[in-house]
């Protein structure tokens, strides 16, 4: 490999660094209005009046929109849209736009539009709402693995425990925006996203338009986590706008708005039973969620199934119980569901761990999964065991001691915890066209994003690989409708799904090549197959005997060509239905805990990871780090507090939510364990960003209790529960 | 997961021969130095300590030229209009960047909208705009500013430097080169202000200011010592949600110090480096 496995700067580094990277909100559009939208006071009920007189009066307003007089959209679904009827389901939910010459005016008018409401008792604590038939919302739960109530009767020790992790907030830096134009029945949309199509779709069925009337472009997305995936409800909003004033639009959330603007990490409750024999092997799991959604719209995560897959355990049974509450709808954060379920799994294995005496990395080794627990089948590749291992060693996990508060620094308590986590490696289909020039030049357009993994660089990268060029003859595009289709940048699919484009599109660049190559007179490839062919610095050669070769740009020539045009779609092999495909990791943490105020200290913090090939070690240890970094936010920090007499978010800024600074964060180091896989994808990569946080709550939470003696389950560990 | 790509049907492939980015051309010892040294691999970090920006500032041409392309969609110059009605305006006269610039601004507009609004400088970012993020830390007069809770009234005859004036891809700041070694950031979004505030501190360490992790400081040695929970102490107040901050700490320590700082992955197993594992039969792959 010349570049695929090396450490390599970002492609759009430069442009970063020097504030030229630009973010959606950023084009300069000619003569643009802003909008500043105006959000409900309550929570739940519907709009009696609505006044906009003064606001239209303010110096500069163009126009007010509210549910009186914005266009229909003609969406379909039950996600909620902006400005369609007076009824109220959530707490600052929109209730008007108002737009004008500038942000000011803007902001300003905003203040001047008064609403009155016919007020209803909102329900926004998931737990109460929980005990009210009406509320539930039935759905499909996992069949039970053999049988719990055995499994338990026959287990020496049980554990039973309940976890609570708070409503949490993806807060990526860039707030959420878009600029809109038309150009007559054509739309224009820069749209801070995870998925240019998916946004296309919902504008154009909003707009009743094909979709080949919008471009939605969205180069550079400062952080997202889930955030974008969906299309939120200001595309709607900003578009309606432009097309009715004839003018581009601007909108950016305020980070108020943040809170209720794009969906959170719901309210999740959790009641594990575990049972294990006296040598540590689990009997039995029992593992109950609750969790909340919108009144109008269901979103459910996965986080009572991760779990089966963790452990060899015989008997399992899980359910999730879905709540609606009086709050927008929640959506993907970040390692959705796998996280939240981790961390009442590794938290529960880490109490049963203490209760038999047995070292906690011990109890994992134990019941380790050989083959998935729940299929039967085998995994692709699983390089746990080795992670395991390596981890230790690099943590130092011999020098613990089992026995809670039996570690000091000075004043500090020392502990130290470890906590599994797995991250399906899913492939989507994926477009890419590439386009292979007479001059050694390669232009490659997707439509997939790039919010920070580094997608730009490792397409760069894979492309420079299989076509035997340097990274900086590959102009890698993205961000884009015009180019073929890329799954939206989520659930870590990006490198799997986009790279497997490229390298099939590279493939066939070479067959093509190839098929030339062999009608030239003195073909050196006569009776060689393609597959002994590369590509390397402009030249077709057999790999075992350099000297035998063509160059690209004379066999284009000679077919008066000046370029290969490659488009194509890579789709999950069938091959992979005869396997679970999973990435695995551990984290280990040391936390240093002043149990006289409460304070921890996340001092140290080694990963060991699984993942399939590493493309970009650079790039992957970044994504880790901040996998890990999510985790002590979560663990410690993060907690979005609801008024429930008023049911309103109420943590809406960073100084009231705090997402860890510089001086939260540690020692962290990550060993990339690597795996040899031929089965999850052509490129043999698993995804990581997602993967890097799911153990990481728990292994904190864990070290805390081996620090302090005292098992917090309910997130965040703030200093008060540990006073 | 299948929510994601729910919807998934053929689509059409539209050509853009016209948007084909043509690449630049290399110098001789440009290309020399690339083949020799590499962007990439282990010879990376010797590179960029070398080099600096020259040769991989190639790399972000690209990405730059990729933004150009929407030339035909709208980008015009900003700096050039102001809007129709401005209450209670105010004339102010700033050196941003080294260029005097008179602007008639609202007497409401912060300065980090009338940098990204009315002046086309986007580099400074807004993350909150409540002084809470640090992402539009910009420096007056020397010092290290939250843009957004500065009014851009009050700021006649100040001298105000962005990150456009800090340094730019021809020419980056060592703090800049840093970043893009050590792999500072990953979205980019809060990066700005991560820099400029990075650049004042180490000013603000030379004059000897303290800060909450200072030991002595009745001492008033000068310069400071910056420790590793100094800078991290120093840099608090501009927040990362990528989590970038132990790559931060190592990309200012290096320009501190001046030596290079440990990396902090490593390989505990590593796939033989052979190009046979690629040559597995596609069938397994659908082509459209």
């Amino acid at each position: 490999m010349r570049y695929i496995g090396k450490e390599t700067s970002r492609v759009d580094g430069v442009a970063k660094v020097t504030g030229k990277a630009r973010y959606v909100a950023e084009f300069p559009v000619k003569n643009p209005a802003y909008g500043f939208i105006v959000t409900s006071e309550i929570a739940k009920g519907s709009i009696k009046s609505i006044n906009t007189e003064m606001a239209m009066k303010a110096a500069g307003v163009l126009k007010v929109y509210t549910h009186q007089n914005a266009t229909k959209s003609q969406a379909k679904g039950n996600a909620y849209t902006a400005l369609q009827s007076p009824k109220i389901a959530f707490s600052n939910q929109p209730i008007a736009l108002v737009v004008a010459e500038t942000y000011e005016q803007a902001r300003y008018a905003a203040s001047l539009v008064k609403a009155e409401y016919n007020k209803e008792k909102p329900q926004t604590d998931t737990l109460e709402a929980n005990k009210v038939a009406t509320n539930k919302v039935t759905r499909r739960t996992p069949n039970t693995r053999g049988n719990t109530q055995t499994g338990l009767t026959n287990s020496d020790v049980k554990i039973e425990a309940e976890y609570t992790i708070p409503i949490e907030h993806h807060n990526p830096m860039e707030m959420h925006g878009a600029i809109a134009f038309w150009e007559g029945d054509k739309l224009m949309m820069f749209d801070k996203s995870q998925g240019v199509y998916g946004v296309r779709g919902h504008l154009a069925q909003s707009f009743g338009i094909p979709a080949e009337n919008v471009k939605v472009v969205s180069l550079f997305v400062g952080g997202a986590f889930g955030a974008s995936l969906k299309p939120n409800y200001y595309p709607f909003m900003t578009a309606m706008a432009a097309r009715d004033l004839k003018r581009p639009v601007k909108i950016n959330y305020t980070r108020r708005q943040m809170f209720q603007g794009h969906g959170y990490r719901p309210f999740t409750y959790q009641k594990i039973q575990m049972g294990a024999t006296k040598d540590g092997k689990l009997q039995a799991v029992v593992h109950e969620s609750v969790g909340n959604t919108a009144s109008y719209e269901n979103f459910q995560e996965n986080s009572s199934g991760f779990g089966r897959t963790l452990y060899k355990v015989p008997n399992y049974d899980s359910k999730y119980n879905l709540v609606k509450t009086d709050l927008p709808t929640p959506v993907w954060m970040r390692a959705p569901g796998a996280v939240s379920g981790a961390f009442a799994i590794e938290s529960a294995i880490d109490e049963l761990a203490y209760k038999l005496k047995i070292d906690p990395l011990e109890m994992r080794k134990i019941n380790y999964a050989e083959k998935d627990p729940e299929t039967g089948k085998p995994y692709s590749s699983k390089e746990l065991m080795k992670c395991f291992d390596v981890g230790a060693k690099t943590f130092g996990w011999k020098k613990r001691k089992l026995e809670p508060r039996s570690n000091k620094d000075g004043n500090w308590l020392v502990g130290m915890g470890c906590g599994i986590g797995t991250w399906g490696a899913w492939q989507a289909p994926a477009g890419a066209k590439v386009t292979l020039r007479a001059d050694g030049t390669v232009h490659i357009g997707s439509a997939t994003a790039d919010i920070g993994p580094g997608t730009y660089t490792t397409m760069t990268m894979i492309a420079s690989e299989f076509l035997g060029i340097k990274p900086n003859q590959v102009k890698f595009e993205l961000g884009k409708t015009e180019f073929p289709r890329a799954p939206s940048q989520g659930g870590s699919i990006t490198t799997a799904s986009v790279g497997s484009a490229i390298y099939g599109a590279s493939m066939n660049i070479r067959k093509k090549l190839f098929d030339m190559a062999l009608k030239i007179e003195n073909s050196p490839f006569i009776e060689r197959r393609v597959e002994d062919t590369e590509l390397m610095n402009g030249m077709l050669r057999l790999k075992n005997d350099s000297s035998k070769s063509v160059s690209v740009a004379e066999l284009l020539k000679k077919n008066n060509m000046t370029e290969i045009v490659e488009t194509y779609q890579a789709m999950p092999s069938k091959e992979r239905a005869n396997y679970t495909t999973m990435g695995h990791g551990i984290q280990f943490a040391e936390v240093k805990v002043d149990e006289d105020l409460g304070i921890v200290k996340v001092t140290k913090v080694i990963e060991a990871t699984a993942c399939g090939r590493v493309i970009n070690p650079l790039t992957a240890h970044s994504q880790e780090m901040g996998g890990m970094i999510w985790g002590i936010g979560m663990a410690l920090h993060e907690h979005t507090e609801i008024d429930h007499r008023y049911g309103r978010m109420m943590t809406t800024n960073f100084a009231d939510y705090h997402i860890p600074s510089n001086a939260d964060v540690g020692y962290i180091n990550t060993e990339f364990v690597e795996e040899e896989d031929k089965i999850v994808n052509p490129l043999g990569v698993k995804g990581m960003g997602e993967l890097c946080l799911v153990g990481a709550p728990a292994a904190i939470a864990n070290a805390i209790f081996n620090a302090t003696g005292k098992r917090i389950r309910d997130l965040p560990i703030t200093p008060d529960k540990l006073i | 997961m299948k929510e994601l790509n729910e919807g998934f049907e053929s689509y059409d492939l539209v050509m853009h021969e016209d948007e084909m980015f043509l690449c630049e051309e290399l110098t001789e010892d440009e290309e020399k130095l690339l083949d020799e040294l590499g962007i990439h691999g282990a010879s990376r970090r010797k590179f960029l300590g070398q080099v600096g920006a020259a040769g991989f500032g190639m790399l972000a041409m690209q990405v730059l030229a990729q933004q150009d392309t929407l030339a035909a969609e709208g980008l015009v110059d900003l700096t050039k209009s102001e809007p129709v009605s401005i209450e209670n305006a105010v004339n102010v006269n700033m050196r941003i960047n080294g260029v005097r610039k008179s602007l008639k601004v609202d007497s409401r507009m912060t300065l980090l909208d009338a940098l990204r609004e009315r002046l086309g400088l986007t580099g400074s970012k807004k993350g909150c705009d409540h002084g809470q993020c640090g992402a539009c830390t910009v420096h007056v007069d020397g010092e290290r500013h939250l843009s957004c809770l500065t009014l851009a009234a009050t700021c006649e005859d100040k001298d105000i430097k962005t990150i456009e004036g800090i340094g730019d891809e021809k020419n980056l700041h060592p703090m800049q080169a840093a970043f893009v070694k050590y792999d500072a950031f990953q979205c980019g979004y809060c990066t700005p202000g991560q820099i400029c505030s990075a650049v004042a501190l180490l000013d603000e360490a030379k004059k000897g200011e303290v800060s909450y992790e200072t030991e002595n400081i009745s001492a008033k040695t000068r310069p400071v010592q910056l420790s590793d929970d100094e800078i991290r102490e120093r840099m608090s107040g501009n927040l990362c949600r990528c989590g970038a901050y132990p790559n931060i700490l190592k990309a200012i320590k290096e320009v501190h110090t001046g030596k290079a700082v440990a990396q902090t992955w490593n390989f505990s197993e590593r796939l033989d480096d052979i190009a046979e594992n690629y040559e597995q039969e596609d069938a397994n792959d659908e082509t459209v």
